[in-house]
């Protein structure tokens, strides 16, 4: 061994050894960027051959690459929507997305409320109770949607309802048939009746606030929700009489309804089947959530001799909400994201109208980009909405 | 004496876990009444209402769609292989980790063995005899017959394989064909059926399991270039991943169904079910991504600064030390991705018209013979008990693989 070391290092030549610079090919910081430049490379490239390949398709079979489309007559019409024959895809595109809002809305809130409630009820002590709710999610949660979505439709609606000479009349309260369920609904219902709602949750909030505070002064129970529905009643109520509001009642007038509101079987069978779907995966969420919450919180609201329903309300459900907000959060955008599903059924939401769109000669690629930017802007406000939420009911630690 | 020690048992517990206090009993009655009617109106609708013999008619359509007569035998094959494949690879998996001390060489005896399998398997198998009770030929009862015997078979063969008699390149030959075995088959099927002829539920499985092997590895690049120290990986990654999971999948198959030929040249332009699987691949990689990240989060500096100490390099620190765990602590969360991606490939059948088995459960009521008699409730449940069936199968095997491996406990 002793031998062969000098041979070694006659090998290397000294420069080499007494330099303290690394070779380019050895320095991490170079290797760095080249690998960078690598990565930026290979990327740049496949979108440029992409977007060449595009260019060149395009022009091959005239279409057009601009959004010039929008201005074009849309060629089609949605009912129970305010789209006249000869408007242009822009203004389809718009009611596309209100009612993609729509469904979404009125989707997050049911979904939420009956998730919370099959949570709760799969860690209910009575064992009716716990086990219905388990078999519920376990059925549903491993089902897809789309299942769930033309079931609906087909099976429900379209084969259970009756025809709407024996339209089933729930009390006057609702006319059900296959062409659509009709309920209540105001008399030009629009934004000025959302204003005043408006306007009451915000009295209603203030009035939170200040039974909290008087609760905070004096020690007197806050009563916060009682006050809160109160005022927003009394408000909503007064702006709903000053302003001169009615609501009509369905009924049924020969092979139609008038008066209330048709609410469409495509929307009727997206509306519950996203419902019982999201609900399953909202359920587990807040089972987990709850199950996280320490143990030692439940056995004190015990002890402190809560209601079942106040131990749930105050102490449990609070601290729960606080784990599960971010899935929860995940599920409300999933729910928003599989709405486009109703394109399946016939539900004139965004998907759906690009859809057409294409098929009345619009051009697919920009139709569907802009989609898809709609789509992605209206999963970032959501997020941000939940990441308010997360914020805000995070704990405050040192 | 015993008879009323059973029914005060009886009683207490209905005392216990039923009638608690008045809201409670009312509830019971309530969901009770609720539960029975579900019950029976599931009982009446399965055997008596429920109009079954489109499925009859139509099950290999469900199956596999128009696959053509000359060539199932193709797929036979391919089942009967993949079942001793599955077998050779659970004896030689559970050789490697008796070596490797993962697991103890203690004999089980037999019974205790067979009554594992049948807790885990036993649903699958209920609905394996199901379809087969449905067929009207003998054929598919003696694929399963020598597919069960194929199975068992390898699973004895297997353990000499993960024998440390081998040596490294003996078990690399024996890993490499393990991974060889599915793409020779792929190869085998369909040089005789090309790909857009497949249907049915075995295209459901197919698609699910071609994007889920492919969405692995590149959900875990786009996941380590997420957390990369290098600024501009970080932003094409960041910016794919968070893109993606911005916009459905549905409205995704769309555009790749009408608008993916636009971006390739004319001679390269997918098939159909090309598209499907690119799409999904594409797609569930972004999910993944998010996942993997999270379990590269989970695991303590400690072990990356440890693998740093003892010399291993970047990649082996990665590929030794920190994915291994990261992979292990998100266990449930990628099996649920798994999942969905698996029920969401009913949408390439809306989206793109994939005959896969939700379409198929929709073309067979509009038959001559079946048309107008509002069938379409029996095949949807029929198809769904198919998915429910993997679906739930796999969440199973999911908790079980999380218990095995400790998730959440080490």
């Amino acid at each position: 061994m002793d031998r062969r070391r000098p041979a070694l290092l006659a090998a290397v030549p000294l420069t080499a050894v007494l330099s303290t610079r690394v070779p380019l090919w050895r320095d991490v910081r170079v290797l760095k960027w080249v690998l960078q430049l690598v990565v930026v490379g290979l990327v740049v490239a496949l979108v440029i051959w992409l977007y060449g390949n595009y260019v060149e398709n395009t022009a091959e079979q005239n279409i057009p690459t601009d959004f010039g489309f929008l201005d074009n007559p849309a060629n089609f019409q949605i009912t129970g929507n305010e789209l006249g024959a000869n408007q242009p895809v822009r203004d389809a595109l718009y009611q596309g997305l209100l009612n993609t809002l729509r469904i979404s809305v009125a989707g997050i809130v049911a979904a939420t409320i009956l998730g919370t409630l099959v949570g709760i009820a799969r860690l209910s002590s009575n064992w009716i109770v716990s086990k219905l709710a388990t078999v519920y999610v376990e059925a549903v949660r491993n089902i897809p949607l789309a299942l769930f979505v033309i079931a609906g439709l087909l099976v429900v609606v379209l084969g259970v309802f009756p025809t709407i000479q024996e339209a089933w009349n729930l009390a006057g309260l609702a006319i059900i048939s296959n062409r659509g369920v009709a309920v209540p609904w105001f008399v030009g219902a629009g934004f000025g009746l959302l204003a005043i709602g408006a306007v009451a949750a915000v009295t209603a909030w203030l009035a939170a606030r200040w039974r909290s505070s008087v609760s905070d002064r004096t020690g007197v129970p806050p009563r916060s929700g009682l006050w809160a529905s109160g005022a927003f009643l009394v408000v909503f109520v007064i702006g709903w009489v000053a302003f001169g509001y009615e609501w009509t009642l369905p009924e049924l007038d020969g092979r139609q309804t008038v008066g209330g509101i048709r609410i469409d079987p495509s929307f009727f069978a997206l509306f519950f089947a996203l419902v019982i779907y999201t609900a399953s995966h909202i359920a587990e969420i807040v089972r987990g959530s709850i199950q996280a919450v320490p143990r030692g919180q439940g056995e004190a609201a015990d002890a402190v001799a809560l209601s079942g329903f106040q131990r749930m309300w105050y102490v449990i459900l609070p601290q729960a909400f606080r784990i599960g907000i971010p899935p929860i959060g995940n599920q409300h955008l999933n729910l928003i994201k599989n709405s486009s599903l109703g394109a399946a059924i016939g539900y004139y939401d965004l998907t759906l109208v690009a859809q057409t769109t294409v098929g009345n000669g619009s051009p697919a690629v920009p139709v569907f980009a802009l989609t898809m930017v709609l789509y992605i802007c209206i999963s970032l406000v959501t997020s941000l909405i939940v990441n308010y939420a997360n914020r805000r009911s995070a704990l405050v630690e040192r | 004496m015993s008879a009323t020690a059973h029914r005060s048992g009886a009683l207490v517990w209905a005392r216990r876990n039923l009638f608690r206090s008045p809201v409670d009993g009312v509830l019971s009655i309530l969901f009770g009444a609720l539960s029975l009617w579900l019950v029976y109106k599931t009982l009446s609708f399965v055997f008596v209402t429920g109009r079954w013999d489109v499925i009859r008619v139509n099950l290999r359509l469900m199956m596999i769609g128009r696959f053509p007569d000359a060539h199932v035998l193709r797929l036979a094959i391919t089942v009967v292989v993949l079942a001793a494949w599955g077998g050779f690879l659970a004896g030689f998996i559970r050789a490697r980790q008796i070596r490797s001390g993962h697991a103890s060489d203690e004999r089980v005896p037999l019974v205790a063995r067979l009554g594992d399998v049948a807790a885990r398997l036993w649903l699958p198998a209920v609905v394996v005899l199901l379809l087969l009770l449905l067929s009207s030929t003998a054929g598919p009862w003696i694929i399963v017959g020598i597919a069960i015997v194929a199975a068992i078979i390898g699973r004895l063969v297997g353990p000499f394989a993960g024998r440390p008699k081998l040596g490294p390149v003996g078990s690399g030959v024996v890993v490499a064909g393990l991974g060889a075995v599915p793409v020779a088959l792929y190869f085998y099927v369909v040089t005789a059926v090309g790909f857009d002829d497949w249907g049915g539920f075995m295209l459901n499985l197919f698609l699910a399991v071609c994007s889920i092997v492919l969405c692995f590895p590149l959900g875990i690049l786009l996941a380590l270039g997420r957390r990369s120290t290098l600024p501009l990986v970080r932003v094409v990654c960041t910016t794919y991943i968070e893109l993606v999971r911005g916009a459905p999948l549905f409205v995704l198959l769309l555009l790749a169904n009408v608008a993916l030929g636009f971006f390739v040249p004319n001679s390269l332009a997918p098939s159909t079910s090309t598209r499907a699987i690119i799409v999904f691949t594409l797609f569930t990689a972004a999910y993944m991504a998010e996942i993997v990240r999270g379990g590269l989060q989970s695991v303590p500096r400690g072990q990356i600064e440890a693998a740093k100490a003892v010399g291993l390099s970047p990649v082996r620190q990665m590929g030794y030390i920190v994915l291994p765990q990261a992979l292990r602590n998100v266990i449930p969360a990628q099996n649920g991705q798994l999942i969905s991606l698996f029920k969401d490939t009913t949408l390439a059948g809306i989206a793109m018209g994939l005959f896969e088995l939700l379409n198929v459960a929709g073309a067979i009521t509009a038959q001559p013979d079946f048309r107008g008699q509002g069938l379409i409730g029996e095949t949807i449940t029929f198809a769904a008990l198919l998915f429910w069936t993997v679906a739930f199968t796999m969440s199973r095997e999911s908790q079980r693989l999380e218990k095995r491996l400790g998730v959440g406990v080490r």
